[in-house]
């Protein structure tokens, strides 16, 4: 049992990363990661809207038809996202003005209903509310590691207004790395979204064939591991 | 799998389209009570936002009353409404604040305008825009003190030549690499003031009595 958990969780992180494996989100990814805080904020809120789409996914599971479940599963969806959209609004609003628009994207956000079609429809609620979480948090991994790369690039800071968003206990999370730094306004604009995210998928590729290798090197090949769900 | 070991009852259209519409209605349910439960700090923290930004285009001593209390909506002939915030002392208006807007470079930009009662700019404010990140956005406050040009401009100073981009033969800076976003700000400031101009008597009748002639809507 102790396997199936921790399947889960190296595929939501890593080898079946929603961004990195299924290239799945692309859309909310290139338009928020102008900064790393952005990116860690939408990946909150979304990891929050996979779990709680997961667990009432699979609390239905068994009265759903297969007729019926798109419908359904896009109801619960957008349910959520515009129930979280709400109390955002409401309760931290300083934080809304800078995501508002993209909190509904959320629901067209594929790799959710890809979890809710591909995971939760089939799996029991802990289960399913674990790969919402590891998806949701493999998810946040991709927004601020781009959001931080072009954030570097762009401004040569990292994490700013980082207080807004969590607080100012996390002022210290704001850096900037470069004094008087003249600015590289390609990365921060959508091309330079696309053209980080073509490198940084480069790069895994290559970090994954390095590690493939060594594993190999150092026992007999294990079957692979890749799900490659679409 | 599913098909062999699902019950009939399951197959029929009645249990499908009941099983939609109990969903759908418990959408809505839930909906309806998130509504209830934010929509009243929501409009809380919108006129928030409001007052933020309209103390940044009115001076705090222009006004004994709080700026939302005596809104006045002025519906132009065309059938759009502007609504004016009005600064009050002692019964008197002394300023006067609205949105204004232009067409940018990637959209509508919108601004706040504060004038006071003599037609002087009092302070100019981004409300929202689109303009290209690292050019265009130096129209932000946060990002470069270019809109503070606008504080005490008035239709008189400069006059209409003036009133343009340097590029255009004007007095206001443009920035390098962006001129068409500078230029809608300008225009969209000098239209604000000669809208001023136009409605002034309106914006600046006394006020008779705060309680009766208190509007809240938007």
């Amino acid at each position: 049992m102790a396997g199936v958990y921790r399947r889960i969780i190296t595929d939501g992180l890593w080898s079946n990363n929603v961004v990195f494996a299924q290239l799945l989100a692309l859309c909310p990814l290139l338009a928020v990661t102008g900064t790393a805080t952005n990116g860690l904020g939408m990946g909150l809120a979304t990891t929050f809207v996979m779990m709680l789409s997961g667990f009432a996914v699979s609390i239905f599971r068994s009265i759903v038809t297969a007729e019926v479940r798109i419908p359904v599963f896009v109801l619960i969806i957008a349910t959520i996202v515009t129930l979280v959209d709400m109390s955002m609004n409401a309760w931290v609003h300083d934080l809304h003005k800078v995501l508002g628009l993209f909190i509904p994207l959320i629901v067209t956000n594929c790799a959710i209903l890809g979890r809710a079609e591909a995971f939760a429809s089939k799996k029991p609620i802990a289960l399913a509310v674990l790969d919402g979480l590891m998806m949701g948090l493999g998810f946040t991994l991709a927004l601020v590691i781009l959001g931080a790369v072009r954030e570097i690039l762009a401004s040569a800071t990292l994490f700013s207004n980082a207080s807004l968003l969590l607080g100012r206990h996390f002022a210290f999370l704001e850096q900037q790395l470069i004094a008087d730094y003249r600015g590289f306004l390609l990365v921060a604009l959508p091309p330079g979204g696309f053209l980080a995210l073509g490198f940084l998928l480069a790069a895994k590729r290559v970090l994954d064939t390095r590690l493939a290798r060594r594993a190999e090197r150092r026992t007999a090949p294990d079957a692979p591991t890749m799900a490659g769900a679409g | 799998m599913k098909g062999v070991l699902e019950p009939r009852f399951r197959q029929r259209i009645g249990y499908q389209a009941g099983l939609l519409g109990g969903f759908a209605a418990m959408a809505a349910a839930l909906l309806m009570m998130g509504n209830l439960g934010t929509s009243d700090s929501i409009a809380q923290r919108q006129q928030e936002d409001l007052v933020a930004s309209l103390t940044q285009v009115i001076p705090t001593a222009l006004y004994d009353e709080s700026l939302l209390s005596n809104n006045l909506v002025i519906t132009s002939s065309e059938g759009s409404a502007t609504t004016v915030y009005r600064a009050v002392r002692n019964g008197q208006v002394t300023a006067v604040a609205y949105e204004v807007s232009g067409a940018g470079y990637a959209g509508e930009i919108r601004l706040l305008l504060g004038v006071d009662a003599g037609g002087k700019t009092l302070g100019v404010r981004v409300i929202s825009h689109a303009e290209t990140p690292g050019l265009g956005d130096k129209i932000e406050l946060a990002k470069d003190d270019w809109i503070l040009d606008f504080n005490g401009r008035s239709l008189d100073n400069p006059d209409d030549a003036g009133w343009h981009v340097r590029k255009d033969g004007g007095i206001f800076d443009q920035f390098s690499g962006a001129t068409i976003t500078p230029r809608a700000v300008v225009a969209a400031v000098h239209e604000g003031l000669r809208y001023f101009r136009v409605h002034s008597g309106e914006m600046l009748a006394r006020i008779p009595d705060p309680a009766t002639n208190a509007v809240t809507g938007g």
